[in-house]
């Protein structure tokens, strides 16, 4: 039973067919808690299939959402409240679910042939499969048609506004306001005046059915305890949202125009999308015929003297890896994002994980080291864009920064930074034509400190010179084979990418004193999980976003702890590259399922650890 | 424009290394006669390369130049294009390059009709590998890697240009100066993407494979060379010329003599004959194969783009989205 008042924070779960517009529904829900102020994170678990067969549990497209007062980051473990239009979404969910949770059911999805192929023998509702849940079953079909019936539209365009009677349902539980939803449908569908119309009496008829119905027993209202945020102006925000708006500010810190240059991919499309609708501030996209294209017309781009980017998943990023090669050894500014989904080859696609992490920092031929950064969470997107390119301008060189499909699509309230305040970035500045030194050699003269060349680029009067692929001489920067000279640019590549480390703060914990029996240690979207874990268990939690170089203080910071936990979503990458890098032996926690970790399973996992002693093999 | 520049101040100091002989230094002499005769800039030109022997020919003139990856150099001349549309950017590609592994770019840099001037050196096998046969080697090839004689049916550049949609195709042979000259000039002019296929003969793994059309004994009873609103004649007394024949659907050589009025007159823009135009082996058609202009495709990104790609809002403006909330002050 959901209580009222006193609850820190509560997870609730939309799930259908795919085409039961059951995103639209999630992401509205999640736009009208952010406007109540509560804290939140959403995740939404969609199909590969664009259509799948209806009905089917492959099919089954669900939107969790958990609020409360906050902290809230992650989208939570066990939902307490499910919303299922058919026997498939039920059973998906099923297992997932608090004992006693609420279950708002679809009566008319629950014909024979749904139950048949949800592969349910008998009736769940009936058979006892629910006796530990509150259940109500309304006739959502049925009641939405009547509303929408004076609208004439066709039974299958009518049934579709089912989704806003559902949302009209969970926003009286809320005790939310309908107006910001209202307004939203009205500026959606402005051209469409009778479809708008229906899903607005949708939306009241579902509202009314919480207010009036007599289930309104059994629909416990929910009030929650409010959120303590920090003062200041917030939003809703996802990663893909995020990233684009980091990178369109990227731009503008730097005083150049961006050419986003991408092949659609998922979970990589957001981001193409989004950047779109940024146009105005200076950035264009490009949409390639094919991942090389897209990386190689971006390193086009910078060097015309734009900011290049391009944007895959795994799968493109290894199309890529050869022209990465290309813009490490021409020394040119490029950022890659790479939204890792679960793998190999396809692999998959809707569902996230964090195994490109070899493949960033190791996978490409030659010596080709390249910074590494990932980002924590959907707000954080928008810095780490920043400072990829920050470092992408300040050395010269190409950055990949790892996002995952999990923060492509996941929403949080984000505080909005003071842009002002940001620190412009700083382009390497170009020679003068001078009599003296050959263009050729200006080009490829470099700062002590960050081994950026000057980004010379063509149409700049009287610096004509050439870039390539083939090994350079380190000063003249014509092409060399000199075995002496290969062996000192290899050199210098490598400590152009070690001095990123001169540049990026120290390490520091996130919550958790600084020493102590145990750290875990993160990167990426497992920011949330582990945050709420180790705040609960009183581990230390140490959080990195630069994976390659690391920070410098590291090894010593982690070797404060007697035990390091590592949780990451692959077979154990970070890991092998402490171990490879910093000569340190931690302990694997790795899941592969393409699911984010919960709360629940990392602190089991850490009371273990902290009850087991000393452990130095990897778990 | 730059006036006053000649061949030599085109020509970079870097030392050359093509085996001696190669069709491409007579290819590269015509270059940087044009880009002379143009009126190129160097400081607002650019030469884009992928991989294989054509691929050095950045190193050697004297502009801006970017020696790419296998196959890609359309993809990158592509994003540099977007990023400057005032220069001037000539992407130099090999059979191997452009139409193997590099097929791809080309054809979507031809259908975009992105401003580039594109220059396929077909030499008919691979040079920087070592004598291995290409899409455009004839079959029964023989080489390292096909000794019993290449199979595969070779892909002619100008149906690809054509079918990918192309705007603008021409034809040449490395040593023929005026050929040469003219097919550059007119890509040079043009705006758009512009294919000009050069006959260059590698010395080394596929000498003479262009015999029969360019020794002299012979080239005119094989070459075609075309003008614009010109009858198309060939021959030694050009008593020879092109006609169509209706039944078959194909041209056919008419005698120039008996019939005149059965010689076809070029039209560049004539999509159908240059089809069929392209295809043609004795003669061999030359010069400008079909020009149809129109508009560019950084032409239409930028003219689509609402700020032309110029900054008139600030990230801070767009930051807070469709809706924002604010959390007071406590107290
Ligand atoms: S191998 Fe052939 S194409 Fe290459 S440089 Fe030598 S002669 Fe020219």
């Amino acid at each position: 039973m959901i209580k009222t008042k006193d609850v820190e924070s509560i997870v609730v779960r939309l799930a259908g067919d795919s085409g039961d517009g059951i995103q639209l529904m999630g992401s509205q829900f999640a736009v009208s808690t952010a406007l109540s102020g509560a804290d939140f994170a959403t995740f939404p678990d969609y199909p590969a299939e664009i259509r799948a067969p209806a009905g089917t549990l492959f099919g089954v497209s669900a939107y969790q959402i958990n609020l409360g007062g906050g902290p809230i980051t992650t989208a939570g473990d066990s939902p307490d409240v499910l919303v299922a239009f058919n026997p498939a979404a039920l059973r998906v969910s099923l297992p997932m679910l608090r004992q006693g949770a609420l279950i708002v059911l679809n009566n008319d999805g629950f014909g024979k042939r749904s139950l048949v192929k949800a592969g349910y023998g008998t009736d769940p509702r009936e058979d006892g499969t629910l006796d530990h849940f509150q259940v109500v079953a309304a006739d959502i079909g049925r009641l939405n048609l009547e509303a929408v019936a004076e609208f004439g539209l066709s039974k299958s365009d009518g049934g579709r506004c089912k989704n806003f009677w559902a949302l009209g349902v969970l926003l009286w539980m809320f005790g939310r306001d309908l107006a910001p939803i209202e307004a939203w449908i009205e500026r959606r569908l402005a051209d469409k005046p009778t479809l708008r119309d229906a899903n607005l009496a949708a939306l009241h008829a579902g509202h009314a059915y919480g207010e009036t119905s007599e289930l309104q027993a059994a629909l416990p209202q929910v009030e929650l305890r409010e959120a303590e945020p920090e003062p200041g102006e917030y939003r809703s925000i996802t990663g893909a949202e995020a990233l684009a708006l980091g990178i369109a500010a990227a731009g503008e810190l730097a005083g150049r125009q961006v050419l986003f240059c991408s092949y659609p991919i998922t979970p990589s499309s957001p981001l193409l999308h989004r950047l779109t609708r940024l146009w105005e501030t200076g950035v264009g996209t490009f949409q390639a015929e094919d991942e090389i294209a897209a990386i190689c017309a971006a390193i086009g781009a910078s060097y015309g003297g734009m900011i290049g980017v391009t944007s895959s998943s795994g799968p493109g990023i290894a199309l890529k890896t050869e022209a990465m090669g290309l813009a490490v050894s021409a020394e040119l500014p490029l950022l890659i994002v790479d939204w890792q989904r679960g793998g190999p080859s396809t692999g998959l696609p809707t569902k996230t994980e964090q195994s490109d992490l070899y493949q960033a920092v190791y996978g490409r031929n030659g010596d080709t080291p390249m910074p590494v950064l990932a980002a924590a969470s959907a707000g954080d997107c928008f810095d780490m864009a920043i400072e990829a390119t920050r470092i992408a301008i300040r050395h010269m060189t190409p950055v990949i920064l790892l996002a995952d499909g999990y923060l492509s699509n996941a929403a949080e309230p984000w505080k909005l930074p003071d842009f002002d305040a940001i620190e412009p970035i700083a382009v390497p500045p170009v020679p003068a034509p001078s009599e003296d030194v050959s263009p050729q050699r200006q080009a490829f003269t470099r700062d002590p400190q960050t081994f950026g060349r000057a980004w010379i680029t063509p149409g700049m009067r009287q610096l004509v010179h050439r870039i390539g692929g083939l090994e350079k001489d380190i000063d003249t920067g014509h092409i060399s084979y000199d075995p002496d000279n290969h062996q000192r640019m290899t050199d210098l590549r490598q400590a152009k990418v070690d001095s990123v480390a001169d540049f990026i703060p120290d390490q520091a914990v996130e919550i958790g004193p600084d020493r102590g029996e145990l750290a875990v240690v993160g990167w990426g979207s497992t920011y949330g999980p582990i945050y709420q874990a180790a705040r609960r268990t009183g581990a230390s939690f140490v959080h990195l976003r630069h994976l390659s170089p690391l920070p410098g203080n590291l090894r010593e910071l982690l070797s404060r702890f007697d035990k390091v936990l590592v949780p990451e979503m692959n077979n154990g990458q970070l890991c092998s590259l402490l171990r490879d890098r910093l000569c340190l032996e931690t302990i694997s926690y790795p899941k592969v399922s393409g699911q984010p970790f919960t709360i629940a399973e990392l602190i089991e996992r850490i009371e273990s650890e902290l009850e087991g002693g000393k452990l130095c093999a990897r778990g | 424009m730059r006036t006053g520049l000649t061949a030599k101040d085109f020509t970079s100091s870097q030392e050359i290394r093509w085996c001696p002989g190669c069709g491409d230094y007579a290819i590269l002499k015509s270059v940087t006669k044009a880009l002379a005769d143009g009126g190129a800039d160097p400081d607002n030109t650019v030469f884009v390369s992928g991989i294989g022997c054509a691929a050095r020919f950045p190193y050697y003139v004297e502009t801006y130049g970017f020696h790419t990856i296998h196959g890609r150099a359309p993809a990158v001349a592509t994003g540099l294009k977007l990023a400057n549309p005032d220069l001037a950017v000539w992407v130099v590609t090999g059979d191997g390059d452009g139409l193997s592994i590099g097929g791809n770019h080309l054809l979507h840099a031809l259908r975009r009709n992105t401003d580039l001037k594109i220059l396929l050196f077909n030499n008919e096998i691979y040079g920087l590998t070592k004598g291995q046969y290409s899409p455009t080697s004839r079959i029964g090839t023989t080489s390292p890697s096909s000794p019993a004689g290449s199979v595969d049916m070779p892909v002619s550049p100008g149906q690809f240009a054509l079918g990918a949609g192309g705007r603008f195709f021409a034809r040449a042979i490395d040593t023929d100066k005026r050929g040469m000259a003219e097919t550059l000039e007119a890509a040079h002019a043009f705006e758009g993407a512009s294919l000009v296929e050069i006959l260059q003969n590698c010395i080394v793994y596929n000498q003479d494979v262009f015999a029969a059309v360019t020794d002299r004994a012979t080239a005119a009873e094989h070459q075609l060379h075309l003008t614009h609103g010109e009858p198309m004649l060939f021959g030694k007394n050009r008593d020879q010329g092109i006609g169509f024949d209706p039944e078959r659907f194909t041209l056919h050589i008419v005698d120039a003599q008996t019939s005149p009025d059965a010689i076809l007159v070029h039209d560049e823009t004539n999509l159908a004959v240059a089809r069929m135009l392209v295809d043609l082996t004795i003669p061999m058609a030359f010069g400008v194969i079909y020009r149809q202009p129109a508009r560019t495709y950084e032409d239409d990104f930028y003219a689509q783009h609402p700020t032309k790609m110029k900054r008139e809002r600030s990230v801070a403006d767009l930051i807070a989205g469709p809706s924002s909330w604010r959390v007071p002050k406590a107290g």
